[in-house]
């Protein structure tokens, strides 16, 4: 069974997914990072694959990007620093990144090495559907990786649907129209399109991700959907000064909600 | 149609759309009207009366005499250098924003690397009553400090774009990221023949003025339409896909394509993109890109801002791997001697880019009966401070 299966089984709500740029702050925090973020209790992980051009990212993750491409990191390094991560832990792990690092690391090697590893899904934000359907999808089914498709608040109600019948896992919400990092709350417009997709019975699970940053917009996030994603927030906590497990450990309570 | 785009937007195994799903309306609704909207006859009298009357075409396909004696052959210059802000860049432009109003978008954004797309899209702009923000790498808007006098004085914004190494190829991210925040009022005129589809495909159509042009001007003047040899300089591309758009189908017409080498292609001070680049995806599209083995996209070097792009558009992937255009490399140096040249042979001074092309005349040897017709993109007053700088290491 696919750990983001057997995850969604026995947790509904307030999941927390964590994205962090592996290679960020040191080349060699990746592991560190999922064994802190796993003792925490974060539900599922998401490691970004760092990347020169990172369209989607605002400066918070293309400045932790370009600092582990400058510390040496690569999608060799990563698989490398990966090959024993099921030993240590269980949560659910998908490889996040752009489709032109799939494509010269070589499609289907790449989903060969995810799933000897053990990765359980990938979010690829610019492959397209036509390519998905006619050269992805059949790769990431056999290599049982599930593709997690992004919806927005200007995508359209059929276009949802069909997404909904291709993917697996869950629906990656994307609450407001920006790139990553650029606002830190939830407003009242976003709520409107969060009822917009409860009222559509969508078959996957979803997680709300952009604009979450703390235990209230957490929260806020979680009225509406199964769980949210950090990401920019939690960088910025990988930046700071001090013990980095202790970094971790103390900003999931805080988006918790648990008092120190 | 072998050299069209198809309907999911290939040229061959180049192009498509590989764009995150916060682009996805805009884009979508651009492939589904572009067409549409550059057919309507009210769009087409808007479209040709301004590119007369404002932009000053049609532009002269002048038969350079003193050039063709020294090479000994027939060559024609079609000079886009003479339209209004000195490019062709401006073909576009105008044929952009009249598609925005149409879609009815309020805010117009924009990449550009030398400056020359980044004014003519604050020119017509300031035509239409549109806000104007040009994305600028840091570095270039140092380099480049009389343009961005211009962009202000046509009333733009010009915005420093701060990632990476802050040139185009950043400005052009930059501006993707605006997009993305600005998913309903917003237009993105791309200065190139780059992109997710439908731009390739419109830009070029909108830059389709110049072979249109030259083939009823050389009629008039050669009794053929058909050229021998066309030579354009690539960046993105998008002057030369103009001035190869009606010949495409034609294979006895003769295409040549002309990347800037830099410091030489076998350093890595060069954008020698054909020469360099593997298949790889960047800016929404499939294309030839200089990249790492790690996928990670290179900075690609020339003196020249608008050739200075680690990809070329996903039309010139296919002109290539079917061989029906030939791609030549022209470092800097040779460039700079074919500007000199041009200067004081013809009065002409060409921008950087175009001197690429006109390096082509010393690498190959064309016939006297050839007729060669090299698209003179761009004029040189913006490369002045450069030509200075180099004076003194080419003259004898």
């Amino acid at each position: 069974m696919n750990r983001i299966d057997t995850l969604f089984s026995s947790k509904k709500s307030n999941i927390l997914s964590v994205y962090f740029t592996s290679g960020y702050p040191n080349l060699e925090d990746t592991t560190r990072i999922i064994q802190a973020l796993d003792e925490s209790g974060a539900d599922l992980l998401e490691i970004g694959m760092p990347y020169s051009d990172s369209m989607v990212d605002g400066t918070t993750i293309q400045n932790s990007n370009g600092q582990a491409l400058a510390n040496g990191m690569s999608l060799k390094v990563l698989f490398a620093q990966l090959e024993n991560i099921r030993s240590t832990t269980q949560m659910p792990l998908l490889m996040m990144g752009y489709v032109n690092q799939v494509i010269q690391y070589g499609a289907e090697t790449f989903c060969q090495k995810c799933q000897e590893i053990g990765i359980d899904g990938v979010i690829i934000p610019d492959i397209p559907m036509f390519e998905y359907e006619t050269e992805y999808r059949p790769l990431f089914e056999k290599y049982g990786l599930y593709n997690v498709f992004l919806v927005t608040p200007q995508t359209s109600d059929e276009r949802i649907r069909a997404f909904d019948q291709a993917a697996q896992g869950f629906l990656y919400v994307v609450s407001s129209a920006s790139t990553t990092g650029a606002k830190s709350d939830i407003q009242t417009n976003q709520e409107a399109y969060f009822q917009r997709l409860e009222k559509l019975n969508l078959k996957n699970h979803r997680l709300i991700g952009f604009g979450i940053s703390d235990n209230k917009t957490f929260q806020k996030a979680c009225q509406y959907a199964n769980g949210a994603i950090i990401g920019s927030a939690f960088i910025k906590t990988l930046g700071k000064a001090g013990n980095l497990e202790g970094n971790i450990q103390a900003f999931i309570k805080s988006i918790r909600g648990q008092v120190e | 149609m072998k050299y069209s785009v198809n309907e999911h937007g290939y040229y061959g195994n180049f192009g498509g759309a590989y764009i995150p799903e916060m682009l996805y309306p805009n884009v979508e609704e651009l492939r589904n009207r572009y067409l549409e909207i550059m057919n309507e006859p009210d769009f087409q009298d808007e479209f040709q009366a301004l590119l007369r009357d404002y932009v000053g075409r049609p532009t002269p396909l002048y038969l350079a005499k003193r050039l063709s004696e020294k090479y000994k052959t027939n060559l024609y210059l079609k000079r886009e250098d003479l339209n209004h802000t000195g490019a062709h860049k401006i073909n576009n432009t105008i044929g952009q924003i009249l598609l925005a109003k149409r879609l009815g978008k309020k805010r117009i954004i924009a990449e550009t690397g030398a400056g020359q797309h980044g004014v003519a899209t604050a020119t017509v702009c300031a035509l239409a009553g549109v806000e104007c923000v040009v994305h600028m790498g840091k570095l270039d808007i140092e380099r480049q400090a009389p343009n961005v006098s211009r962009m202000r004085m046509l009333g733009a914004t010009v915005v420093p774009s701060l990632s990476g190494s802050q040139t185009l190829k950043d400005a052009t991210n930059e501006a993707i990221r605006d997009w993305i925040n600005h998913p309903t009022d917003t237009h993105y005129i791309i200065g190139s023949v780059v992109g997710p589809h439908p731009y390739p495909d419109m830009v070029a159509r909108f830059q389709s003025v110049i072979s249109q042009e030259m083939k009823a001007q050389l009629l008039e003047k050669t009794d053929s339409e058909n050229p021998d040899y066309i030579i354009a300089c690539v960046g993105g591309g998008s002057n030369a896909a103009g001035a190869f758009y009606h010949y495409l189908e034609n294979e006895e017409v003769k295409l040549i394509a002309v990347e800037a080498a830099g410091l030489g292609v076998e350093t890595d001070q060069t954008a020698a993109t054909s020469v360099l680049g593997t298949t790889g995806v960047l800016h929404g599209s499939k294309i030839l890109l200089m990249q790492t083995e790690d996928g990670q996209v290179i900075e690609p070097y020339s003196i020249s801002a608008g050739l200075d792009y680690p990809g070329v558009g996903p039309l010139y992937g296919h002109l290539k791997e079917t061989k029906r255009a030939e791609f030549i490399s022209i470092t800097d140096d040779e460039a700079l001697e074919s500007a000199y040249e041009l200067s004081r042979i013809e009065g002409i001074i060409p921008a950087l880019e175009t001197a690429h092309a006109l390096a082509v005349l010393r690498k190959v040897p064309f016939k006297e009966t050839d007729t060669v017709v090299i698209n003179l993109s761009g004029r040189g007053d913006k490369d002045l401070q450069t030509y200075i700088e180099q004076l003194d290491r080419f003259t004898t």
